[in-house]
């Protein structure tokens, strides 16, 4: 019986699709049979992040309205055999779906897959109703700035009030050396905060623009995030993995080599 | 906390930390801008009738203190309202 797993955040830009595509391709790595749903209905994303916009024939809103079977929307990750994504529509908006629906839908797919993975569009209206409707548990990511954990908080509210059963916190975009020096909120300062528990901590490194560039998932590789994002994943499986210690990278080759760039 | 937090105190990250604190207090209780005014204005009116106050620097807010059982920050709602002649009864 698979779990579903909706990634959301409040504010926009700051890292919804990009967690969606790097957490679902870890966990397919690790041997999950994983299905991402691109909610985001009107401004369709994950399929370009995930680089397979060129393959799309039917989308989410198709299988709603019964114009194809799941299976023939569903385009399989060819880089990974337990991967798919259910693109968004583009032409559509979003009350051409309701919560009843997804729920609906997601329950469907939990048979066949481990993972049902739903990247959740910004905002608290319909389309983050439809993206919470049925799932298990919750990804709320965030960045260290102030809007995007005010944010944060009010999804946490809201996530509570519709008695999601696990939410935890990505920490994304953080800059180590901005943390040093005192102009950024750690990790630590963001879940204080928030007061809910951390299930990852990504550094904001430049490899991820270079992979939405390629439309390849980093997970995995031997970058800071691509490393943080497996870490993500093992611990959704359960696994007790220590935190990156980003700081101690800066802290000693920071020393080094960080100020020369200055 | 002590040695660090003193350090931290002179970035902006801290400045970040302390607004949002107290912005969320008042995102979570659900109290609007407008119902702050209304309470004021209750306030004001009710404590008029027995003591004339300083309208100027009252200051009234929802902030966090720590709780009295010990077990974090509970919400408060604060009201600094100086006095300015406690000796007139009834307006």
């Amino acid at each position: 019986m698979g779990e579903v797993i909706v990634v959301t955040s409040g504010k926009g830009g700051v890292g919804k699709t990009t967690t969606t595509a790097n957490v679902g391709t870890g966990l397919a790595m690790l041997e999950k049979k994983v299905v991402l749903i691109d909610t985001d209905i009107g401004l369709r994303n994950l399929d370009v992040i995930m680089g397979l916009e060129n393959r799309i024939v039917y989308n989410l809103v198709d299988v709603i309205e019964g114009t194809c079977r799941i299976r023939n929307a569903l385009i399989k990750d060819k880089r990974y055999p337990n991967l798919y994504l259910l693109p968004s529509a583009q032409t559509r908006d979003k009350n051409s779906v309701t919560p009843e629906q997804m729920k609906k839908l997601a329950d469907e797919l939990r048979d066949e897959f481990d993972y049902i993975i739903m990247d959740c569009p910004a905002g608290i209206e319909q389309g983050f109703k439809n993206a919470i409707a049925g799932a298990d548990r919750a990804l709320v990511v965030t960045t260290p700035e102030v809007s995007a954990v005010r944010d944060a908080d009010r999804i946490i509210g809201l996530l509570e009030a519709n008695e999601m059963k696990q939410t935890h916190l990505i920490v994304n975009r953080i800059r180590m050396d901005m943390v040093k020096r005192g102009d950024m909120m750690s990790s630590d300062d963001v879940c204080e905060i928030l007061a809910i528990d951390l299930i990852g901590i990504v550094p904001d490194d430049e490899s991820i623009v270079i992979s939405a560039n390629q439309g390849e998932p980093l997970v995995g590789n031997d970058s800071l995030a691509g490393r943080a994002y497996l870490n993500i994943c093992k611990r959704i499986l359960g696994e007790e993995v220590p935190f990156l210690d980003l700081d101690q990278k800066q802290g000693l080759f920071g020393k080094l080599f960080g100020r020369r760039k200055r | 906390m002590g040695f660090s937090d003193f350090f931290k105190k002179k970035g902006t990250g801290s400045i970040a930390k302390d607004r949002l604190k107290l912005v969320l207090v008042s995102d979570r209780a659900g109290c609007s801008p407008e119902i702050m005014e209304q309470i004021k204005n209750d306030i004001i009116a009710v404590i008029s009738k027995y003591i004339e106050i300083d309208l100027e620097g009252l200051d009234i807010k929802i902030t966090q203190m720590e709780s009295e059982s010990n077990n974090g920050t509970v919400p408060a709602l604060f009201a600094n309202i100086p006095i300015k002649d406690l000796k007139s009864p009834k307006k």
